[in-house]
């Protein structure tokens, strides 16, 4: 597993993802209310580019006319099909067993840190002032 | 959701290197309701300002269900340069076509003029999408083949516009839609039967329509998945009233397409109508040979949204009874239920088969082989 650093995290602020390569694989980070996720940017069922679609809530129901919706926010809804993730897990909700959403792991890392290494800057130049947003892979 | 997927290129590899295939559904759609005015008289122009297009489903404008995604399509699909998705031959070339090496793809404009109770404007709409597929589509994309769009309720005005756009090669088939005012193979659809026939184009049924009738054989019901699934309702309604009508008697050399409403309840369908023909065949002695027989030799398939068992051999054995010749293969781009062509078809079908299913029966049924 490679650590890769892709962006100061003032770049990144809530609400906000951005899309990257890395080692040819398609990737989107997310920040959602100041927590970063990563998942790989292709549907597990068809291949579209899942992390182009809503954030949206989970609405669940345990009778008829009972709908509780929550995690608001933590479920990606792929542009094309509609099929709903989670964005912590990767897991489907329609077909947990046979398809998972690629996650990786995303922390903070003070500039310290990523300046000593391990890791691969890719083209952000890294100082020690700033906290940056490092992805595993 | 098929699990055997067929390995995918990686992105950047060439076009060229993914067999060529015919997509025999896609929605070309207008950036504006104003982009058909060039190719509608004035008097049409101000009437459609005036009062829109008022269709039979009672409902000013838009379908009878709320779609799941925007104009229900891609999220992907907008083009960068502005429009719904849908709107931009270039962005179609370069998101569809190119990459997915389609060699002819098959217009179905759909939100046309078709199921409106003025006649007179749902022929002159007609007149114009068809005018407007050649200038904006078919003219400049030379895979691309349009459908002729008939005002479907009017009979005699349908089949005008069929015999004026007979022999054009722009057009591959003649395109209503399965939710009318009454069941296909009635007596006021039969001009468009007799046209279609004498032009030697087939007829495509595609799904969804503005008849005004509700989707399920008892009313309206409650879910945006059950119009979904209502569709496979009308097509059968349709493939009936063909078949026991007597339609194919009339019109033996008359192809039918069934687009978007599947293909894994033809079989189940087929025996009853058998069955019950052997009882009641003194009912329709016009029907003259046992109903499967004319659904086997009159009806092709789209593909899109692909049977999906959880066995493939099942897929396989329905795919048998309906015949490998008779599976068009359709995306449905740009709309949101889009299927992906390389993970369509698991793995287990011939060369020959596969073949004939993305590409070479459509060459062949729209007589471009």
């Amino acid at each position: 597993m490679t650590r890769h650093v892709i962006a100061p995290v003032d770049e990144l602020p809530p609400g906000t993802r951005k899309f990257l390569t890395i080692d040819a694989r398609p990737i989107a980070v997310f920040n959602i209310n100041g927590e970063f996720f990563g998942l790989l940017n292709r549907c597990p069922h068809q291949g579209a580019a899942l992390c182009e679609g809503p954030l949206i809530g989970l609405a669940q129901s345990s009778d008829p006319g009972q709908i509780e919706y929550t995690r608001l926010g933590e479920i990606i809804r792929c542009p094309w099909h509609g099929w709903e993730f989670d964005i912590r897990t990767g897991q489907s909700y329609c077909d947990p067993k046979r398809f998972r959403a690629k996650a990786y792991p995303v922390n903070v890392e003070p500039g310290a840190s990523v300046v000593k290494g391990p890791y691969m800057a890719e083209t952000i130049a890294v100082s020690v002032e700033s906290d940056y947003v490092v992805v595993d892979l | 959701m098929n699990v055997q997927f067929r390995s995918k290129p990686e992105p950047g590899s060439s076009a060229q290197a993914k067999a060529a295939i015919a997509d025999c559904d896609i929605h070309p759609a207008r950036k504006t309701p104003q982009e058909l005015f060039p190719y509608l008289a004035k008097r049409w122009h101000s009437h459609l300002e005036t009062y829109g297009k008022h269709p039979y489903q009672g409902m000013m404008d838009g379908p009878p269900y709320p779609k799941a995604q925007p104009n229900a399509s891609r999220r992907d699909a907008y083009p960068p340069d502005g429009g719904q998705q849908g709107s931009s031959l270039s962005f179609m070339q370069q998101q569809h076509l190119d990459p997915n090496n389609v060699v002819l793809g098959v217009l179905c404009p759909l939100n046309t003029g078709q199921g409106i109770r003025n006649q007179d404007l749902s022929a002159a709409l007609a007149t114009a999408i068809n005018d407007w597929q050649i200038a904006e589509w078919t003219g400049k994309d030379s895979r691309l083949k349009g459908s002729i769009v008939v005002a479907n309720e009017d009979g005699p005005a349908a089949a005008a516009e069929i015999r004026k756009r007979a022999g054009d090669k722009n057009f591959v088939q003649v395109l209503l839609l399965s939710r009318n005012v009454e069941p296909l193979g009635q007596r006021r659809y039969w001009p468009i039967y007799q046209a279609a026939e004498e032009a030697g184009l087939p007829v495509g049924v595609h799904a969804f329509g503005f008849g005004g009738n509700p989707i399920t054989a008892s009313g309206w019901p409650s879910f945006y998945i059950e119009e979904m699934v209502g569709h496979s309702q009308c097509q059968q309604t349709a493939f009936a009233s063909m078949v026991l009508e007597g339609v194919f008697e009339r019109h033996p050399k008359l192809k039918m397409i069934m687009i978007e409403a599947g293909f894994g309840w033809a079989p189940s369908l087929s025996w009853r109508l058998d069955k019950n023909w052997e009882r009641l065949r003194s009912e329709v002695p016009h029907v003259k040979r046992p109903p499967s027989e004319y659904i086997r030799e009159h009806i092709y398939w789209t593909t899109q949204p692909m049977e999906d068992p959880e066995r493939r051999d099942h897929l396989f054995q329905v795919i048998e009874w309906v015949g490998w010749d008779k599976l068009l293969f359709a995306t449905d781009y740009p709309h949101w239920d889009y299927d992906e062509p390389s993970r369509v078809l698991p793995p287990g079908a011939s060369e020959a088969n596969r073949e004939a299913f993305y590409l070479n029966n459509a060459l062949k049924l729209y007589g471009l082989a």
